[in-house]
C-alpha cells in the first residue's frame, strides 16, 4: 500500500486551499494540497466582479468601516450567520486584501479627479480625492450601504487565484493535481487523512495527516442549471458527511445568483448591475424598482432572483426558442466601460450568445450559483464533531453567510479563511498531543474498503446507467428545490431522490477500465451526491420558514421564533435520508437583534429573545454614547480575542490614521 | 416513497427547438490512451446532431453520455476562463468551450494539444508543464519587503499601470501559445510565450524587487527570449488575446541590452 505522510493534507486547490497551505507552511509544517485540477482552473477564478473588503478609499465608500460590512452580511445572511464568526471576517478582510496587494494582484486603483458613474439610471458625476490617488478601488454590489467590492477589472478571482497560486509554488507547497480524495481516514472521532485517487492511473493511495482541511468548493452541480464549473460537485463535503461523524450545516441553504446568462446559465457578474445595469422585462420596462424601492436592481441576490421569477411568472418574461427570460442592459454603460471593466462579460456575450452587449440587451434568468451550507466548523474552521478536520470557504459552514451570501463576499472568506484557518491549523499541528499515533492497519482498512467498492462498480453487475442518474437529480433539483419551494413538491422530491440514491447502488458500467475513466468517475461521484441533494431537499423540506435563499411558498415568512437555528446534517452507513439537527442562535449574544433587512418581505415571527436584547443593546449603545465605536463594539459583543494572535487589530484608512505614522 | 417517476431530460440547447433541420455533423477524435499499453493512435469518427447554441462542451459531453463512455476530454468553468479545455480544432489551438459548432463546417476535427504529455484522447498535462516553467522563471512576485504590515493603508500604483499589469495578467495558461510555437517544437525546453509574458508582466511591476539582470538570468538564452524566431503563431491563437508578440519584442530589446551592458 502506498502511504504519503504530511502534517496538512488540503482536499482542493482552490484560493481557500492554497491560502490555508500557505499559512500553515509558513508556520513550518509540511503540506501537500490535492486538487481535481491544475490550482489556477479552480472555480475560484470565476469570481469576476470582486471582493469586499471596507477599505472606503473611492469617495463613495468614504464612511465604511467594519461595522458597516458587518450590519451588511448579518442582514444578508437574514441572521442566519454566526454573529462572531462575521466580525472575526470584517475585521480580516482589509488585511486579505492588503496582503494580497503586497503578494502581487494587480487591484484596480483609485484615479483622483472627476469621473462620470451611472448611479440609478442617472448619468452622476462623483469626485476621487486626492489623497484616495492610487489606492485600491472599490466599486458598488447588491445588499451593501457603501461602495465596498475590491477588484480587478472583471478579473477578481482570476487575478487572485494567479497570484495565490505562485505565492504557494514560491513557497514550494507540492499540489497533486488530478488526484481526488474520495474517503476520509478516522476513528474514534479523530480525522487523520484521506483515501486518494490518482484521476489518470485509478491508483488508490492513502495520505496521512495530522491536519486535513476541506477546501473544495460548492455544489452547485446538484442542479442542472448552474453558474458552477463541472468540478463543483461537492464531494469534499460528501466525504465529510460519509464520516457518519462530521456534520454538514444549513445544506438547504443554495443561493441563485440573478443574471446567468439563457438558457447555459454561465455567470455575468453582479459587477454589470453594481456599475449601474438596469433589469428589463418583455415590453423593455425597468420593473425591479415596483419591487424594491430601496435598493431596485441591487437588493440582496435571494431578492432580486425571487423577484425575477415572480416577473416572469406574471407572464413579463421575454421568450425565446429555450424559454422565457429576462434582460440585463449594460448599453447605458458605454462602450468604453464594457470592454474596459467588464471584458470578461463582452467576451461571455461575444462567443457564447453571439452578441455585442454595447449595442444589444443580454438574456438572463437566475441559476444556481452558491453553496452557503457546508462542512459545520466551530470559529477556527475546525469541525466541532471530528478532530483533526477543518473546512475552509465554500466547502464550510464557518458561518458567515447563514442563509443568503452577498456579492463579494464570497472570494473574500475564500482568503479570510484561509488566513484565519491557517494559523488554526497550525496551532493544531504545533501540538505534540496530535501528532499522528494510528497502526498502518487502520489507513490500510479504509484503502481496502474503497478498492472494494471501486471494483465492486468495475467488475458487478449492475444495471443502472450513472449519467443518467445524475442527469435525473440535477433535474430534480432545479424542478423542485430551487427559488421557489414548496412542501409537496420537496417531498416528492426527497422521494425521488431516495429512489435514485437506492438505484445508484447497483450502477453498472459500460466501460470497464480501471485507470482514467471518465465512467467510474461519474459513477461513484453520484452516489455520494445523492447524499448530498437528500441533505438540500429534506433539510428545506423540514425548515417551514423563509429564509434568506430559503423561500418556502407554502410558508413565506421568516420565523425567527421556531427556525433561528442551524440545521445539522449526518449521514448513517446504509440509510437513505440524513439525519436532521439543529443548534439554536442565541439572540441575546447577538451585536445585532434580529428585525427587517431594509429590502424584502417585512413581515417576520420574532424570537421571544428579540425585543429584550434589541433594547438591551439599545441601552447600552445610549449609554456609551462619545464611546469609540470599537468600545461600543467591544461591549456588545466581544470577538477579538478568537482571532490568531496575528490578525487581531484595527484597519488603517484614510479616514481613520493611525496616530503613529511612520 | 411515491412510484418511480422517468425525468425525461431534454438538454436546455434542444428545449423548445424552433423547428428547423439539425445539420448532421461528423466529429472525428484523435484517441489514444497511453495508459493502455495495447492502444495505438487512431481516429474514431462520431455523429452528432447539432442542436442550436450547442458548443463543443456540449457536444462532447453528449458523445460521452450516450455513445462512448471511455473518451476523455478536460473541461472546468466552461466558460471561457479556466484555460482547461484547449485542444487544436480543425487545425487550430484554441478553447473548445466556447467554440459554437455552428462556426464550423460540418466535418470537425479534433487532436489533443501538441508537446505536452498527453493523459488520454483529448487530454494533457498542461498543469505539470506550466508549474515547471513557473518553477523555472520564478514566476512569482519577489517581495520587497516579505512582511508588510498588513493593517497599515496599501502602497499606491499608478492606475493606468495596474490596468497594464491586468492585462498580461491575463493569461490562463491554456497551452495554446505553446502548442502552436515553432520554437517550442524544436527545443522541448523552451519557455514559450506563456513563460516570457509571465517574465514581462514582473518586469512591469514595481512591487517586484528584481531587475533586468535577474530576468536575464532565466530567459536571456536560446530556451528563453532568444529562441523565439518571431513566427507569431502564439499571438494569432491566443484565446485572450494577450499582446504576446509586442512582449516578446519589447522583452529581447530589454535583454539585448541587457546583455551590451554587462
Amino acid at each position: 500500500m502506498k502511504i504519503v505522510y504530511t502534517d496538512v493534507l488540503v482536499i482542493g486547490g482552490g484560493l481557500a486551499g492554497l491560502r490555508v497551505g500557505i499559512g500553515a507552511k509558513r508556520r513550518g509544517h509540511d503540506v501537500v494540497i490535492i486538487s481535481l485540477v491544475p490550482p489556477k482552473r479552480s472555480h475560484s477564478a470565476a469570481a469576476q466582479g470582486g471582493m469586499q473588503a471596507s477599505l472606503g478609499n473611492v469617495i463613495k465608500g468614504q464612511g465604511d468601516n467594519e461595522d458597516v460590512h458587518f450590519e451588511d452580511t448579518v442582514r444578508g445572511s437574514d441572521w442566519g450567520a454566526d454573529q462572531r464568526v462575521v466580525r472575526m471576517f470584517v475585521n480580516t478582510a482589509p488585511k486579505a486584501v492588503r496582503e494580497l496587494a503586497a503578494w502581487g494582484v494587480p487591484w484596480s486603483r483609485v484615479r483622483k479627479g472627476d469621473r462620470e458613474v451611472i448611479i440609478n439610471n442617472q448619468k452622476v458625476t462623483i469626485t476621487e480625492r486626492d489623497e484616495a490617488h492610487g489606492l485600491v478601488a472599490q466599486r458598488d454590489f447588491g445588499g451593501t450601504k457603501k461602495w465596498r467590492t475590491c477588484y480587478v477589472s472583471d478579473g477578481t478571482g482570476h487575478a487572485m487565484l494567479q497570484t495565490m497560486s505562485d505565492q504557494a509554488i514560491a513557497a514550494a507547497i507540492p499540489v497533486h493535481e488530478r488526484t481526488e480524495a474520495i474517503s476520509l481516514i478516522h476513528d474514534a472521532g479523530r480525522c487523520y487523512g484521506a483515501i486518494v485517487r490518482d484521476l489518470v492511473t485509478g491508483e488508490l493511495c492513502a495520505y496521512v495527516a495530522k491536519a486535513t482541511a476541506i477546501t473544495s468548493g460548492g455544489a452547485g452541480r446538484l442542479y442542472r442549471v448552474t453558474t458552477n464549473a463541472v468540478i463543483c460537485e461537492g464531494i469534499g463535503s460528501a466525504i465529510a458527511l460519509e464520516t457518519g461523524v462530521a456534520t454538514l450545516g444549513n445544506m438547504e441553504a443554495m443561493q441563485f445568483h440573478p443574471t446567468g446568462i439563457f438558457p447555459a446559465g454561465i455567470l455575468v457578474t453582479e459587477g454589470c448591475r453594481g456599475d449601474g445595469g438596469l433589469l428589463k422585462d418583455v415590453d423593455g420596462r425597468r420593473f425591479m424598482p415596483d419591487y424594491e424601492p430601496e435598493k431596485k436592481e441591487l437588493a440582496s441576490r435571494d431578492v432580486v432572483s425571487r423577484r425575477m421569477e415572480e416577473h416572469i411568472a406574471k407572464g413579463k418574461g421575454a421568450k425565446n426558442r429555450f424559454g422565457e427570460h429576462l434582460w440585463l442592459d449594460i448599453t447605458l454603460l458605454g462602450e468604453k466601460h464594457i470592454k474596459h471593466n467588464l471584458r470578461e462579460v463582452w467576451e461571455i456575450c461575444h462567443h457564447f450568445l453571439g452578441i455585442d452587449p454595447v449595442k444589444d440587451w443580454i438574456p438572463v434568468r437566475p441559476a444556481m450559483h452558491y453553496t452557503m451550507g457546508g462542512v459545520r466548523t466551530d470559529y477556527t474552521g475546525q469541525s466541532p464533531t471530528l478532530k483533526g478536520l477543518f473546512a475552509a470557504g465554500e466547502a464550510a459552514c464557518w458561518d458567515m453567510h447563514g442563509f443568503n451570501r452577498l456579492g463579494g463576499n464570497s472570494v473574500a472568506e475564500t482568503v479570510v479563511a484561509g488566513m484565519i484557518v491557517g494559523e488554526y491549523v497550525a496551532d493544531f499541528c504545533d501540538k505534540a498531543a496530535n501528532d499522528v499515533d494510528i497502526p498502518t492497519k487502520l489507513a490500510q482498512e479504509f484503502l481496502r474498503r474503497e478498492q472494494a467498492h471501486l471494483s465492486g462498480l468495475l467488475t458487478g453487475s449492475g444495471t443502472e446507467d450513472a449519467a443518467a442518474l445524475k442527469a435525473s437529480m440535477q433535474e430534480i433539483m432545479t424542478a423542485k428545490v430551487g427559488i421557489f419551494r414548496r412542501g409537496e413538491d420537496l417531498a416528492s422530491a426527497v422521494d425521488e431522490l431516495q429512489q435514485l440514491l437506492v438505484r445508484s447502488r447497483n450502477i453498472g458500467l459500460k466501460y470497464k477500465a480501471g485507470g482514467s475513466n471518465p465512467e467510474l468517475v461519474t459513477a461513484y461521484r453520484v452516489q455520494k451526491m445523492l447524499k448530498l441533494a437528500l441533505c438540500v431537499a429534506y433539510g428545506a423540506l423540514t425548515r417551514t420558514e423563509s429564509r434568506g435563499a430559503h423561500f418556502r411558498q407554502d410558508h413565506p415568512r421568516r420565523n425567527d421564533a421556531e427556525w433561528l437555528k442551524r440545521t445539522l446534517a449526518t449521514w448513517r452507513g446504509d440509510a437513505t435520508l440524513p439525519t436532521l439537527s439543529y443548534e439554536p442562535l442565541d439572540v441575546r449574544a447577538m451585536e445585532l437583534p434580529p428585525g427587517w433587512r431594509g429590502y424584502g418581505a417585512k413581515d417576520y415571527v420574532d424570537h421571544p429573545d428579540t425585543p429584550a436584547r434589541a433594547a438591551d443593546v439599545e441601552a447600552l449603545k445610549q449609554r456609551m454614547a462619545g464611546a469609540s465605536r470599537f468600545a461600543v463594539q467591544e461591549a456588545l459583543m466581544p470577538y477579538g480575542a478568537l482571532l490568531p494572535e496575528r490578525l487581531r487589530g484595527r484597519n488603517e484608512r484614510i479616514d481613520e490614521r493611525f496616530e503613529a505614522a511612520e | 416513497m411515491n412510484t418511480a417517476k422517468v425525468v425525461k431530460i431534454v438538454p436546455a440547447s434542444q428545449a423548445g427547438g424552433n423547428g428547423a433541420a439539425h445539420r448532421a455533423l461528423k466529429i472525428h477524435v484523435l484517441r489514444h490512451n497511453p495508459q493502455d499499453p495495447a492502444s495505438v493512435p487512431r481516429m474514431q469518427t462520431y455523429d452528432v446532431e447539432e442542436a442550436d447554441g450547442m458548443t463543443l462542451f456540449i457536444a462532447l459531453n453528449e458523445i460521452r453520455e450516450k455513445m462512448d463512455a471511455s473518451l476523455q476530454f478536460d473541461f472546468v468553468c466552461r466558460a471561457g476562463i479556466c484555460g482547461s479545455c484547449a485542444m487544436v480544432i480543425n487545425g487550430r489551438p484554441t478553447l473548445a468551450c466556447r467554440t459554437l459548432t455552428k462556426n464550423l463546417p460540418t466535418e470537425i476535427t479534433l487532436a489533443p494539444l501538441p508537446f505536452f504529455e498527453l493523459i488520454g484522447d483529448l487530454s494533457v498535462d498542461t498543469g505539470k508543464w506550466m508549474r515547471g516553467m513557473s518553477e523555472r522563471l520564478e514566476g512569482w512576485l519577489h517581495m520587497k519587503d516579505p512582511n508588510p504590515d498588513i493593517s497599515r493603508i496599501e502602497e499606491r500604483m499608478d492606475p493606468d499601470l495596474a490596468d497594464k499589469i491586468y492585462e498580461l495578467d491575463r493569461c490562463i495558461e491554456c497551452g495554446c501559445c505553446v502548442a502552436a510555437c515553432g520554437t517550442a517544437r524544436m527545443r522541448e525546453d523552451f519557455v514559450g510565450a506563456v513563460g516570457l509574458n509571465r517574465v514581462a508582466r514582473f518586469r512591469l511591476d514595481p512591487r517586484d524587487a528584481r531587475t533586468d539582470a535577474d530576468y536575464y538570468d532565466v530567459i536571456g538564452d536560446d530556451n528563453g527570449v532568444f529562441g523565439c524566431m518571431s513566427l507569431l503563431a502564439c499571438h494569432d491563437v491566443c484565446p485572450k488575446n494577450l499582446p504576446l508578440a509586442t512582449q516578446i519584442a519589447f522583452m529581447r530589446r530589454k535583454m539585448v541590452k541587457m546583455a551590451w551592458g554587462k
